[in-house]
């Protein structure tokens, strides 16, 4: 894990605000549909409209998800919870004020481990505070000359907001945390919590300060990251900055700014006269949020294996190397694959080369997800099987994984009827040996004589001969034997 | 077993017999001016309690087929797309809507001289205001176009009018009545509520609109109950013995007028009369009742108009900035009572003043609801006060705005604290009408009734009012 | 508290109400006179009052669709749309980054 950014005295301290929705079928507070990508407006109603005389009524499984994101991230889920208003104009915004949550929020006190320190101890960010609160709609300014068009469908989305601490110290760590974050949200089903696709927003808190104070400098927000690495660019060049306009005697002045992907550079957003009032008051529409500490606990029972059980779990199960197993929980879809894939063919270390190796950059190229791959998880433990047996060579595998990926049927017969199946049959590999000698008198009688150097050689002759079916480590026994 | 008398008059009021008072009060320069949209075709149902029922409806209320303004320019026109639940029951019931009512805007006021359609007339006294915010409804059930009219209440819109114009008005308590559809002014205080020209009427309309909605997180999971059963007076002497009837003190002072102070000894006799013993109570807390209100809803207010910003509905200023937009429809569509409030409940909520308004304002509030439920704990089953401390003034009397929040001094504390609360006629002073307030514990609308129902049926055979 | 003009503005832009600088004077003594009647609040000892005093819970709702349908079309209500957005004009300062997620920025 790389260390704190500490450049001329200047350390950076950063904090991630995380959006991340929540895959409820329904939105938040009405029953519209949450699905992507319908007609502008087509999943609104009254009440995500925010026409006159519509009421918000709480979504049941918003709150499930909610709690079982906060337990995930280690917090303490409150029993009572309290809807806010957070009231500002913005077309997108219908009612004028966003439901959130204010001073009672859902859960506290949580944390993450991104990686470890040097000293070997984990690396821990602190988790503020989750809350709970409705996505706003869309807007589209070049879509129409002049105007901006307004589409509501995503109004009442259910999110989770996820605060850190400022406790992250470098561009590199506040990426970890991100893609940790990811991780935990997409393993405990709560979400797709995907950036590129938006149901996973951060936005980052940066500040610097002299190393060794413990008060914090002012900070500016970075929005409009859609990638991992965004964020990392996008915190290396606003330290710059802010250290650049402290150096020279200047003032940090607290602002949004926007990170522009195509010219890597981050600007100021429209500034408005200083920070928000946002006025919240709890929301009289809606009573408290009551969780009996039953509820709580059947959550945090139907959460799904975490990721930092599985990495240990992969560690001592499967006795992989700690880059492979970082690799394989990737995706929750490829981690249950690859275990799938392990178990059915009995062979961890193998499955997991296939899946890092081979399926990887199959589905890469390919552009289809891991799950629509079309060698499924049966057919390449089968293949791991014969690889395992030898009844195929390395090479023949994957030339056979190539064939499985056009056509049905089992490995097996797929492999006989392509002639991949090694031959180890004594018979049959003594036969070709003999025609190697025979049609290599010379070299035959030297090897015969001692030159073991020339071994090599005759075996790619009998592979040659065999068309690749021989199984090589096999020749070289009978080839060695022969030498006496 | 043959129908109640009351429920005779009701059947026999027809859409016609509406549309006939309509045409005679409505128009011209002395018109009452209490519709601001009609529906000549509206019929009702053949079937249902209210079959065939003219009904009028506040202008707050969504109706689908009628415009919903709220009586401000900046929903000039708006049809709304979906329909306050408690319209719908009353069409499920049969009744005809046949329209809107005028109102202050927004709901905002107590003379209903704050409409931007022009100010309502008392039918009683057309020099005079009918009382507000629902002045409307209250004047169509008052001139007799209709026996059963829905208003809405935040502090006394229903109450008040209802002593103004003579008639029967009723606030259920908070959460009984679903306000899905109902145009929000201030949401922890509003509520649907029923002008009957009769309390049995009155009580019809409302057992028929009350109820669990799961459309409305306030709505409260209740039963409702017989509140007609409730209205059924008993042929007995004495048929409130054994009820004990509250008299705040704090809603007799001193500066109370002296005839409205009278036409309510009057009736507190009556209760004796019919078997109730009166008792004097306190609740000390009612001098803040007033700064509370007037705290918490400009300030729920401020937040519930913000979504009147030309976007999605509504009248748009032309302008070609999102900015401009907002401020031009926005100035041009509000009047000045709600640009007051709005501007007093921003300022209320904003940074460095919550703590000392808005949170503090919501702490005294729980010590006037604790206060109602101690003196219903100790034995009393209703409250009885005045309505209003005036009767019905003159149009244009009172441009003072926190004069004009006075007149809801008697009426705001059952907003406050959530509970049910009715005003009838109990008398005249110059021949205006007096209301009288009765006020029962949360879901204690039958009691409530109960009592309303008894003295209103003493006074008749007494011939009073 | 005593509300200044600049407090008047302050709130009125925080509102988008569009107040001309002629009405300002007006509603500074006007609110000024409404508030200083909620000064006797001040008096009040709140220190028994716990704030979760009420005793209702939200209702959670089952998550299924459908939602209340409407039952008018949009273009019926929406001052200004065009295949199937909301149109507004652009805000003043907004420049080509399309960035969504209502910032108030």
């Amino acid at each position: 894990m790389s260390s704190e950014t500490i450049t001329n005295g200047w350390e950076l301290v950063i904090g991630l605000e995380v959006h991340c929705q929540l895959k409820t079928r329904s939105k938040i507070f009405c029953g519209c549909a949450t699905s992507f990508g319908d007609a502008p407006n087509a999943n609104t109603c009254p009440v995500c409209l925010g026409l006159p005389g519509a009421l918000p009524v709480l979504n049941a499984h918003a709150v499930e998800l909610a709690t079982r994101a906060s337990i995930a991230l280690g917090c303490t889920v409150h029993e009572t919870s309290i809807f806010a208003r957070k009231n500002y104009f913005y077309p997108d915004l219908p009612k004028g004020y966003q439901i959130s949550q204010f001073d009672r929020p859902l859960a506290t006190a949580g944390a993450i481990v991104v990686g470890v320190q040097p000293d070997g101890t984990p690396r821990v960010i602190r988790v503020h505070r989750v809350h709970m609160e409705e996505d706003a709609g869309k807007s589209v300014h070049d879509r129409f000359a002049d105007m901006s068009a307004i589409d509501l469908n995503r109004a009442g989305t259910p999110l989770v907001e996820i605060v850190s601490e400022p406790d992250i110290r470098s561009a590199a760590e506040a990426g970890a945390y991100a893609r940790r974050m990811k991780q935990i949200l997409e393993y405990a089903d709560v979400s797709d919590a995907n950036m590129e696709e938006g149901s996973l927003r951060v936005d980052v808190n940066i500040s610097v300060r002299r190393h060794g104070d413990a008060a914090l400098g002012t900070k500016t927000e970075i929005k409009n990251l859609n990638s991992f690495s965004a964020i990392e660019r996008a915190v290396e060049i606003e330290y710059a900055r802010q250290c650049r306009v402290l150096t020279e005697g200047g003032v940090v002045e607290q602002q949004t700014m926007l990170y522009d992907d195509k010219r890597n550079e981050v600007r100021p957003a429209r500034s408005k006269e200083g920070s928000h009032d946002y006025r919240y008051f709890p929301d009289p529409d809606l009573p408290p949020l009551r969780l009996p500490s039953a509820f709580i606990k059947h959550q945090a029972d139907a959460l799904p294996e975490l990721p930092p059980a599985r990495r240990s779990r992969f560690a001592a199960q499967y006795g992989l190397p700690e880059n492979d197993v970082e690799q394989l929980l990737a995706t929750r879809e490829l981690a249950d694959r690859f275990e799938a894939v392990a178990s059915a063919s009995g062979d961890a270390k193998r499955a997991a080369n296939w899946m890092l190796g081979t399926v990887l950059a199959s589905v890469n190229a390919s552009g289809l997800a891991l799950s629509a791959h079309p060698v499924s998880v049966d057919r390449l433990a089968a293949l791991i099987k014969l690889e395992v047996a030898g009844d195929v060579s390395n090479t023949a595998a994957r030339q056979l994984f190539a064939m499985l990926e056009q056509q049905d049927g089992e490995p097996l017969e797929v492999a006989r009827a392509a002639g991949l199946l090694q031959v180890r049959d004594d018979g049959a590999l003594v036969g070709w040996i003999d025609e190697v000698l025979a049609e290599n008198p010379a070299e035959a009688a030297r090897f015969l004589g001692g030159e073991k150097k020339l071994q090599g050689v005759l075996v790619g002759l009998v592979m040659k001969k065999s068309k690749g079916a021989a199984d090589p480590k096999k020749v070289n026994q009978l080839l060695a034997a022969r030498a006496g | 077993m043959s129908s109640p008398a009351w429920f005779e008059r009701l059947r026999a009021h027809t859409v016609d017999d509406a549309w006939r008072t309509y045409d005679a009060v409505q128009a011209g320069p002395e018109g009452l001016n209490a519709f601001l949209a009609v529906d000549r075709s509206a019929r009702g149902a053949d079937t249902g309690r209210l079959a065939g029922i003219p009904v009028a409806v506040k202008d707050n209320l969504a109706t689908l087929g009628l415009p919903t303004t709220c009586a401000s320019r900046v929903l000039a026109g708006y049809m709304s797309p979906f329909e306050a639940t408690a319209v719908r029951r009353l069409r499920e019931a049969g009744a005809a809507v046949i329209g809107k009512t005028n109102m202050d805007e927004f709901a905002m006021g107590s003379s209903n001289e704050n409409s931007a359609f022009g100010p309502v007339r008392n039918p009683l006294d057309r020099e005079r205001v009918p009382g507000g915010s629902s002045g409307g409804s209250a004047a169509a059930v008052a001139s007799g176009v209709v026996r059963i009219a829905l208003g809405s209440e935040t502090g006394g819109s229903v109450r008040q009018p209802a002593s103004f114009c003579g008639i029967v008005g009723i606030k259920p308590t908070y959460g009984r009545v679903s306000r899905y559809g109902l145009v929000a002014y201030a949401s922890s205080l509003d509520n649907v509520g029923v002008f009957g020209a009769s309390v049995a009427e009155a009580a019809l309309g409302l057992e028929i609109i009350a109820g669990h909605d799961r459309f409305d997180a306030t709505s409260a999971a209740v039963t409702v109950p017989d509140l007609t059963v409730a209205t059924t007076v008993s042929t007995e002497a004495r048929p409130l013995a054994g009820l004990v009837v509250g008299r705040p003190v704090e809603y007799f002072p001193a500066s109370l007028d002296a005839r409205i102070a009278e036409q309510c000894e009057r009736a507190l006799q009556l209760l004796r009369d019919l078997g109730a013993e009166v008792r004097d109570v306190s609740l000390p807390s009612t001098e803040l009742a007033i700064p509370v209100y007037y705290i918490i809803a400009p300030a729920e207010a401020s937040s519930n108009l913000a979504r009147y910003d030309g976007v999605r509905f509504g009248v748009r200023a032309a302008a070609d900035d999102l900015g401009s937009m907002y401020e031009r429809t926005r100035s041009g569509g509000f009047g000045d009572e709600v640009t007051r409030r709005i501007l007093l409940g921003t300022y209320v909520l904003s940074a460095g003043y919550y703590d000392a308004y808005y949170r503090r304002a919501q702490a005294v509030r729980t010590l006037i609801t604790q206060e109602f439920a101690q003196v219903f704990a100790s034995g009393v089953h209703v409250l009885f006060t005045p309505t209003a401390p005036t009767t019905a003034f003159r149009l244009g009397e009172v441009s003072d705005p926190y004069e004009m929040y006075l007149s809801d001094i008697f009426t705001v504390t059952a907003n406050l604290a959530g509970v049910p609360a009715m005003s009838q006629p109990i008398g005249t002073v110059d021949g205006l009408p007096v209301g009288g307030q009765l006020m029962a514990p949360h879901f204690g609308e039958a009691t409530m009734l109960r009592v309303a129902a008894a003295l209103e049926h003493a006074q008749r055979a007494g011939g009073m009012s | 508290m005593s509300v200044t003009p600049d407090d008047v503005r302050h709130v009125a832009r925080l509102a988008r109400v569009g107040l001309t600088e002629a009405r300002i004077p007006s509603l500074v003594s006007e609110l000024n006179g409404i508030l200083a009647h909620m000064d006797v609040l001040q008096q009040v000892d709140i220190s028994g009052v716990a704030e979760d005093a009420a005793a209702a819970a939200a209702p959670l709702r089952d998550d299924a669709l459908p939602s209340d349908a409407l039952q008018r079309a949009r273009e019926t209500f929406a001052p200004a749309s065009r295949d199937g957005f909301f149109l507004v004009p652009r805000l003043a300062t907004h420049g080509a980054l399309g960035a969504s997620a209502s910032e108030e920025a």
